[in-house]
């Protein structure tokens, strides 16, 4: 089996169907998972009480917001360098999906704030990047949507995804990087997780859902995009009936 | 060159350009980015002049009063090393508690006072059920008796 042919959107475009299926069936399964933990078995926390179970939804969805950024870039450079069409359609199906996470990140957190910090919103360092993510996100789909030509909007967009990279670290890094309200990472690469057991597993099966999410919904979004954008082809008005 | 490699180098130097201008940028914006300044800092005289600001730390423990008016909070946030002493009006956030991370905006007065005209409780990134969060306590007291 020939692995690259599948970087042709006519061979893609079948196996997308499949992997979108595999993918959202993972994701309902975790996400039934995760939130029964979340919900039922994750305790009570000594500070926050309850209000903590936002962190079951907040933290997945601000590291897909960051991951899906990451992801979008790298299909955008690779559309860009290599000048194949799947990857800009990739980079292209990613951007709605992690502009949502983004959204949600900020939103469940503001909800968060209020009764925690005392404050829906603050000018802090991390709150401020994630905005400015989301601003990228926006960005990004509205360049795309101005320009006419896809191609021509692939290379243009491709651009902007690049430039808006370094925001990424700057999220992740800002709260060791600077003082801001928002806490630090309880979970990082570099020291055990300051968690308890039960509510990391709840966070951690919630993230791996969101990706199942994520990739799932991206998927059936680049099927849509190969739709569109090759239906002047032959393979796909064959396959119609197929798939 | 095949033009794909042209391409490649471009977009990586590109890239490396991007991420030395950011660098450059943000240790030009290091202070301006600071959400709040520490009671160390404060007095030594490292903030704005005149100006609203935010401080940021620990609540001393045993500090929080009320004024016989019963609205107007003082309390001190302390960095282990210096004091500053607050005063606020208004209703503090539920996770407010001596011990625990606070910020607080407002400008300090001729007497040294921080005049706060909003108090928010900074969250530390520690979550645990109550009965670990007691057997902590419980295991720094015993420490604490033994010294």
């Amino acid at each position: 089996m020939n692995f690259w042919q599948y970087s042709s959107p006519q061979y893609f475009y079948p196996l997308a169907k499949k992997m979108a299926i595999i993918f959202f069936v993972l994701a309902c399964i975790l996400t039934v998972w995760g939130l029964y933990i979340g919900f039922f078995v994750a305790p009570t926390d000594f500070q926050q009480g309850e209000s903590y179970r936002i962190i079951f939804i907040h933290v997945p969805a601000a590291w897909m917001s960051m991951i899906i950024y990451l992801v979008m870039s790298f299909w955008a450079a690779i559309g860009l360098i290599m000048n194949t069409r799947l990857s800009s359609m990739l980079a292209q199906a990613l951007a709605p999906t992690g502009a949502l996470m983004t959204f949600i990140a900020l939103w469940t957190g503001a909800f968060w704030g209020r009764p925690t910090w005392g404050a829906w919103w603050v000018w802090d360092a991390r709150l401020t990047s994630e905005l400015i993510l989301l601003f990228l996100y926006i960005g990004y789909m509205a360049l795309r949507a101005s320009i006419e030509d896809p191609r021509r909007a692939d290379r243009a967009s491709a651009i902007l995804a690049l430039v808006g990279v370094v925001n990424v670290p700057i999220i992740y890094f800002s709260v060791k990087w600077w003082n801001t309200l928002h806490q630090g990472a309880s979970v990082s690469f570099t020291k055990s997780p300051s968690m308890a057991t039960s509510m990391l597993t709840g966070m951690l099966v919630m993230a791996l859902a969101f990706w199942m999410y994520s990739i799932a919904v991206s998927l059936v979004r680049v099927r849509r995009i190969i739709r569109d954008r090759e239906a002047n082809a032959g393979w796909l008005n064959e396959s119609r009936g197929a798939s | 060159m095949k033009p794909r490699y042209k391409r490649l180098i471009l977009v990586v130097v590109a890239l490396a350009l991007l991420t030395l201008g950011a660098t450059f940028v943000l240790k030009a914006f290091r202070s301006n980015l600071v959400f709040f300044y520490t009671p160390t800092e404060v007095l030594a005289g490292q903030v704005p002049d005149g100006q609203a600001f935010r401080i940021g730390g620990m609540v001393q423990e045993g500090s929080v009063g009320r004024k016989e008016d019963g609205v107007t909070v003082r309390f001190e946030v302390t960095d282990t090393i210096e004091n500053v002493p607050v005063q606020f009006i208004g209703i503090l956030p539920d996770l407010f508690q001596e011990g625990k991370g606070v910020v607080a905006q407002g400008r300090i007065n001729a007497e040294g006072i921080f005049l706060a005209d909003q108090v928010l409780a900074k969250h530390d990134e520690n979550y645990m059920p109550p009965e670990a969060a007691e057997a902590l306590e419980r295991a720094r007291k015993i420490k604490m008796d033994k010294q």
